[in-house]
């Protein structure tokens, strides 16, 4: 069974394995086809229309079938391995170990945004950034500099007390649990965090930054916790909703799973702590 | 698995021949809401020595997901969309939101540090 850790807690071991496992479904070239199928929903994703990724109630359980997906093609690579989640509410700083060469490397220099340390910068030659709407094909970070502070646990908390998982009109100016998580209103968490990274973080091809897998395991540990907090409180909509995944529903791209399918994770994984 | 794979490509391919213009076999439909909503004026800039251009675009080819507003970085199209709340976004600056189409290409262009947009699909 996949348990899921906390990033901070990895040994060296288990950083070095993912990073390989990364780094070779990226020469692969399967790991350019999550940026692509990722950047094609935030385009395609819109509050007045059809919307399945993003800005709706299915953001959190499509996001979780997007990382089953990429930690299954992972653990081709290496069986060992699982996705790491980051608490950007506790590991809040440029100084974090998530940031060291060993791991993910740093924030990019300011000239340019370049990456220039860890395994995932241009001159480590083995992360070309191919899926992408201009020249540049080196990875970009400016930690902390589009919005200073990423969410406080305190705000994570306002978040998580919110019962009600979602309402009409479904979408970017929803109240409710989903839509405070994923940032359109209120305090904003998810959101935040993808532009306090910057660079391709901030953009629709944010699966170039490989952050992006253990900010969204967390995002999906929060959905989680959530659960848990409010057992009396379920996925909605239920059904008959014009353009929204409802709970039995289909969900694009794969055309085989509803959102009920995967409201329990402990089927696929399991998490190192509550 | 391949399967998988060519659904993935064609609604891929769908967003991105909707992004350069070409329309798709089933053009995304507009709600009466988005009608009646005011549309932000036309505007042409040169934005740190960069010509930024938006405009509203209506029906047929140019039918946008973001509701009819056309936006462009030295004449090569910027993917934007309009959220329910009346913000705006681009492909390039996805979670941040900024007022305006205009305050969107002017994000594009911070973004972009003087690289060329590339026509989509380029890449």
């Amino acid at each position: 069974m996949t348990v899921r850790k906390n990033q901070a807690a990895l040994t060296a071991d288990e950083k070095r394995r993912f990073v390989a496992a990364v780094v070779e479904l990226k020469r692969s070239g399967r790991y350019d086809t999550f940026v692509t199928t990722h950047n094609a929903f935030i385009v395609g994703d819109t509050d007045d229309g059809e919307r399945t990724g993003h800005r709706s109630p299915s953001f959190l359980p499509w996001h979780r079938r997007f990382l089953l997906d990429f930690e299954r093609a992972l653990q081709e690579v290496d069986s060992s391995v699982a996705l790491p989640y980051w608490d950007w509410s506790t590991d809040r700083s440029i100084r974090s170990s998530l940031w060291a060469p060993d791991f993910l490397g740093g924030t990019g220099r300011s000239r340019d945004g370049r990456v220039m340390d860890g395994p995932f910068a241009a001159s480590a030659s083995n992360w070309s950034i191919n899926v992408r709407v201009d020249g540049r094909t080196f990875l970009r970070r400016s930690l902390g500099t589009a919005v200073r502070e990423l969410p406080t646990r305190a705000e994570v908390e306002s978040v998580l007390a919110m019962p009600t998982y979602d309402t009409a009109p479904w979408n970017s100016a929803s109240d409710g649990f989903r839509n405070h998580l994923e940032g359109w209103r209120g305090v904003n968490l998810h959101n935040r965090v993808h532009v306090w990274v910057g660079g391709h973080m901030a953009t629709g091809m944010s699966p170039n930054d490989p952050v992006f897998w253990l900010h969204h395991a967390y995002v999906d540990k929060l959905w989680a916790q959530w659960q848990r907090l409010h057992p009396g409180s379920g996925y909605v909509p239920v059904a008959g909703t014009p353009n929204v995944v409802d709970l039995n529903d289909t969900m694009k791209p794969w055309n085989d799973v509803r959102p009920a399918d995967l409201l329990d994770h402990t089927a696929h994984y399991t998490f190192d702590a509550a | 698995m391949p399967e998988l794979s060519r659904r993935r490509a064609l609604t891929a391919a769908a967003a991105l021949a909707t992004m350069a213009g070409v329309q798709p076999a089933v053009a995304p439909t507009v709600s009466a809401t988005e009608h009646g909503r005011h549309t932000p004026a036309s505007f042409d800039e040169v934005y740190k020595g960069r010509r930024i251009q938006g405009r509203p675009v209506s029906g047929g080819a140019h039918q946008h997901h973001g509701g009819g507003y056309a936006v462009s970085v030295d004449g090569v199209e910027l993917h934007v969309m309009r959220n329910a709340d009346g913000s705006w976004i681009s492909v390039v600056s996805h979670y941040d939101p900024v007022p305006t189409p205009r305050a969107a290409a002017r994000a594009a262009v911070d973004e972009l540090q003087g690289a060329a947009l590339l026509p989509f699909p380029a890449n």
